[in-house]
């Protein structure tokens, strides 16, 4: 008998899951069926969509209504599901890669339309499953199997650029803070409007051995030194935040809901002779 | 009725339940252990002194493989 959480929302009987030793991922799915737990969300209810990668394996081990789609189409899926039934708390799980380089145009109009979904994205840096290509989310001069010399694309930052596309509620975390994942996660299901949850997960297997960043014990760390959260970040001068990352709420800021704004279209016209 | 019965080979330690067959022996329990009540024995995680646990879950909150989790507290038996 696994515990109550595991045994409650996970499909036990697929687990151990695929994922190398250390990877931050389990941490980040299970922090994220804590917060549908404190919710008290019914399973039924809830519906979880990926894409393609290490973290859409996510899906596969958690007992809901769930979805593995196409790389980077996990938010055109979800737009669907959510679209014929508002009333499912739709979660969507992808990666750096998955949503920001091959899924790119979807999130940025994800987050333009505003529709009620809960994305999470498992941001590790680089594409784990291929074989340690590097993502939009490489730092830059860090290396992959793909730049053997260092990385001269900059990187993505996911939460400016979801603030800037327009989504509601945006936060960040870390497989570290796993604490700050669920609550972050849970505001976000409550926002009636685009989510969007940067959960920073260590990947020892490539990430961490191509940059010499150490096993997995040191990626935690590296975490717990270099997260500062949005309120300690207030009083701190630019100079201290250097090479440091927020982590915390980063935008919280309600507008009209696409499934809701797209009701009123079809209350409107019913009875009407077009 | 799914069958939810799990392959692994769980050990109740009373404050701790651990499950060595899910174990990778990445060490984050460990090394976030504020007591060191468990260390790594042959890549899994084993408990040295079950008396210092004070069943805080932080290692049940960081196992990326949920191997090991907090039993029943104290007040709760």
């Amino acid at each position: 008998m696994p515990s109550q959480l595991v045994d409650k929302y996970f499909r036990a009987e697929d687990l151990p899951q695929i994922w190398c030793p250390g990877c931050g991922h389990g941490i980040i799915t299970r922090a994220i069926t804590v917060a549908i737990e404190q919710l008290g969300l019914e399973p039924d209810k809830v519906c979880v969509v990926s894409g393609i990668g290490c973290s859409s394996r996510a899906p596969g081990y958690l007992d809901f209504n769930t979805l593995h789609t196409t790389h980077g189409r996990a938010l055109a899926f979800a737009t669907g599901i959510k679209l014929a039934n508002p009333d499912l708390k739709v979660i969507v799980i992808m990666g750096d890669g998955d949503s920001t380089a091959i899924g790119g145009n979807h999130f940025i109009h994800a987050c333009r339309r505003n529709i009620d979904l809960t994305t999470i994205i498992f941001n590790n840096n680089i594409y784990g499953m291929t074989g340690g290509q590097y993502s939009p989310l490489t730092p830059k001069f860090d290396k992959g199997t793909t730049a053997p010399y260092g990385n001269i694309d900059r990187p993505f930052d996911i939460c400016d650029l979801a603030s800037g596309a327009g989504a509601t509620y945006v936060g960040r975390g870390t497989s570290y803070h796993a604490n700050v994942v669920t609550s972050l996660v849970k505001k976000g299901i409550m926002n009636d409007g685009f989510s969007l949850i940067e959960a920073i997960s260590g990947c020892p297997t490539y990430y961490g051995r191509k940059n010499k960043k150490g096993g997995p014990v040191d990626m935690m760390q590296w975490q717990k030194d270099n997260a500062v959260t949005v309120t300690a970040a207030a009083k701190m001068t630019p100079e201290q935040l250097e090479g440091k990352f927020l982590i915390g709420e980063l935008k919280n800021k309600p507008e009209p809901e696409y499934t809701k704004e797209y009701q009123k279209i079809i209350d409107n016209l019913k009875g009407s002779d077009i | 009725m799914k069958n939810k019965s799990i392959k692994g080979n769980e050990v109740d330690h009373g404050k701790l339940i651990i499950n060595a067959d899910w174990c990778k022996g990445c060490g984050i329990c460990t090394a976030f252990c504020p007591t060191k009540a468990i260390e790594l024995k042959n890549e899994k995680v084993t408990v040295v002194d079950i008396d210092k646990c004070t069943q805080c879950g932080l290692c049940e909150l960081r196992c990326p493989d949920y191997a090991i989790y907090v039993g029943r507290k104290k007040n709760e038996q």
